[in-house]
């Protein structure tokens, strides 16, 4: 007999990703879609893309879809949810997207306890429009608009959006996880499970942060890149749990 | 039949929304219009409905766009400085093909401006606004009742074309009381059925995709053009304007909104003084009535569009006209409204 130890789930459409080798778009879209599938809500979710590499995972995940204007997915997403309360509805963000021009949106969706789950893709750089520097760039590190190392002094600081909203009181569930090993990727899964969990329950506002590589803006290869991400972004940004009123996820 | 009520403009026009079928309000507090906001907020959870205050008009606009990926009638209400701030949602909604209704209260520009009425937003509600290869329905109401009135064929041309409309008052139209009866409720069941392309949930079906974005050019073109045959069937069916003394005029004048219905009373005092004025008042500024005007105009003497702005109308006024009469202005901008006395002195000095 032969065992089947890895299918396509449900939720991801019969389409070939088009992200970069070494990206780890791919594998978080997996993992959201896996979940989707074990809490049997793909057929009662709605997506949200944003404007930026994962603008495409609008055809990637077979659910209802739309993209949202630039950053402003939680919006689109609070519309979509308050006129339908009994559907899961879901963004998928970059940095760029959520943490520069989308702040005022996450601040406020997390704030009003909106009941959307937002998975936050952060790998510290824009990547569509050609690896240009985002409030989650590193200090000194150089990007398409900071040639010479981000400095401080003009750019200011990495922007740290988890520990920002982590105390809005809307929030239910709020963890930063990785995905650069077996090990993490398990955990990230079980975060995201937990999160649409809490959505599934009307508990409130629920985000994971998703420590992610780009190997073709950060000029490395992709196993390069992930000792760069264990080395340097997991410093910047520790991963954990910062909220968790969720309880135990069946 | 419905008892006639005193209500303040703002308040008709969301009560009349309400009475349409719309249970869905995101808006964000802004003079002249904060009275629509206020009333949805105690309105709104009477009829089951959701009100929603925004932290910005940026995310309000974009709440409405969210709403209206699921198919229900949803609507917001917002005044020049906030509208501006929307643009780009609205031409995300327009691209994506999304029933919404807009409220715009215009009040003196630009910038800041004042909170005084005025009609200096007609070029962006007519050209554009955002980016991009679209149009809006806008409706320009003249009276609170015609206000009412509108609200459901606003909803109704937003659901059967699948377009944003675009309801143009200035903050006259929004902060004064008249006299208003209501149409009765719609029903909710009877409004249009939207499930074929609505985003509820894949549940026995291929997913439902909304979006304005396609990355192939090819593609994207026949998207564009899908939405200007669509443009073509509004200008077929949905152009709306009213005549008033046209019949003998020699003098046309041209206006909309409340400065239509200041200028019906310069018609009244020009014919007392034995000048033969009519009135033209497009109630849809876009689709402009392009062709109606041209055939009002035929024969007359001269036009003269009286705006509550430095002259925008009146460059649609004269691709109407195409030279057939010379086409005359007269406008008071920044908060300040010609008075009929003003009108008619202009009307005199033209006719000389």
């Amino acid at each position: 007999m032969i065992k089947a130890t890895y299918r396509r789930p449900e939720a991801l459409a019969k389409r070939e990703f088009t992200y970069c080798p070494g990206c780890h778009h791919g594998i978080i879209h997996r993992l959201v879609a896996e979940v989707l599938d074990e809490l049997e809500i793909r057929e009662k979710t709605l997506k949200v893309a944003p404007v930026g590499c994962s603008v495409f995972a609008y055809q990637f995940f077979d659910v209802d879809g739309t993209v949202a204007p630039h950053g402003r997915a939680p919006a689109v997403a609070t519309g979509m949810k308050r006129s339908l309360p009994d559907k899961i509805v879901f963004t998928y963000q970059g940095d760029g997207d959520l943490a520069a021009i989308g702040t005022a949106e996450i601040i406020h969706a997390a704030n009003r306890g909106e009941k959307i789950t937002t998975i936050f893709v952060n790998n510290a750089i824009y990547g569509m429009t050609g690896g240009q520097m985002a409030p989650t760039t590193l200090l000194g590190m150089r990007t398409t608009t900071s040639p010479y190392g981000r400095k401080s002094e003009t750019e200011g600081f990495p922007l740290h959006v988890s520990e920002l909203i982590k105390e809005t009181a809307g929030i239910v569930y709020l963890e930063r996880v990785a995905v650069s090993s077996p090990q993490e990727v398990r955990k990230a899964k079980a975060a995201i499970k937990k999160a649409f969990t809490a959505q599934i329950n009307g508990l409130g506002f629920s985000m994971v942060e998703v420590l992610s590589t780009c190997p073709t803006n950060w000029g490395l290869n992709p196993i390069e890149s992930i000792k760069w991400l264990n080395e340097n972004l997991k410093k910047e940004y520790p991963l954990g749990v910062f909220v968790d009123r969720v309880g135990d996820a069946k | 039949m419905a008892e006639k009520m005193m209500v303040k403009g703002n308040e008709a026009m969301a009560e009349a929304a309400i009475r349409a079928g719309c249970r869905l309000y995101f808006g964000y507090p802004i003079t002249p219009q904060s009275e629509f906001t206020e009333y949805m907020a105690r309105r709104m959870p009477e009829v089951n409905g959701v009100f929603l205050q925004s932290e910005s008009e940026v995310a309000a606009v974009n709440m409405v766009y969210g709403a209206a990926c699921t198919g229900y009638r949803v609507m917001t209400s917002t005044s020049s400085p906030g509208y501006s701030l929307m643009q780009e949602g609205v031409s995300y909604i327009a691209g994506a093909r999304l029933p919404a209704v807009f409220v715009n209260v215009v009040r003196g520009g630009p910038g800041l401006g004042d909170i005084q009425p005025a009609q200096s937003d007609y070029f962006q509600a007519t050209k554009g606004g955002g980016h991009g290869d679209y149009h809006l329905i806008v409706l320009a109401p003249g009276t609170i009742q015609e206000s009412v009135d509108l609200m459901e064929s606003a909803f109704r041309m937003a659901d059967t074309y699948r377009t944003p409309v675009l309801v143009l008052v200035d903050g006259m139209l929004g902060q004064m009381m008249e006299p208003v009866t209501f149409p009765d409720f719609l029903e909710l069941k009877d409004l249009h059925d939207h499930s074929e392309w609505a985003l509820r949930g894949a549940a026995g079906r291929n997913p439902n995709k909304v979006t304005s974005f396609d990355i192939d050019p090819v593609i994207l073109e026949k998207m564009n053009n899908v939405i200007h045959n669509v443009y073509e069937e509004i200008k077929k069916s949905e152009i709306r304007y009213e005549m008033n003394s046209m019949e003998d005029a020699e003098y046309v004048l041209v206006g909309y909104g409340t400065m239509g219905r200041i200028l019906t009373s310069v018609v009244r005092m020009a014919r007392k003084k034995g000048i033969k004025a009519g009135l033209f008042r497009p109630i849809t500024l876009w689709p402009f009535p392009y062709k109606q005007l041209k055939d009002a105009v035929r024969g007359k003497k001269s036009v003269l569009t009286v705006e509550m702005s430095k002259g925008q109308m009146v460059e649609d006024v004269r691709l109407a006209v195409e030279g057939a009469s010379p086409v005359h202005f007269y406008g008071r901008t920044g908060g300040m409204v010609p008075t009929p006395d003003e009108v008619l002195t202009e009307l005199v000095r033209i006719i000389g």
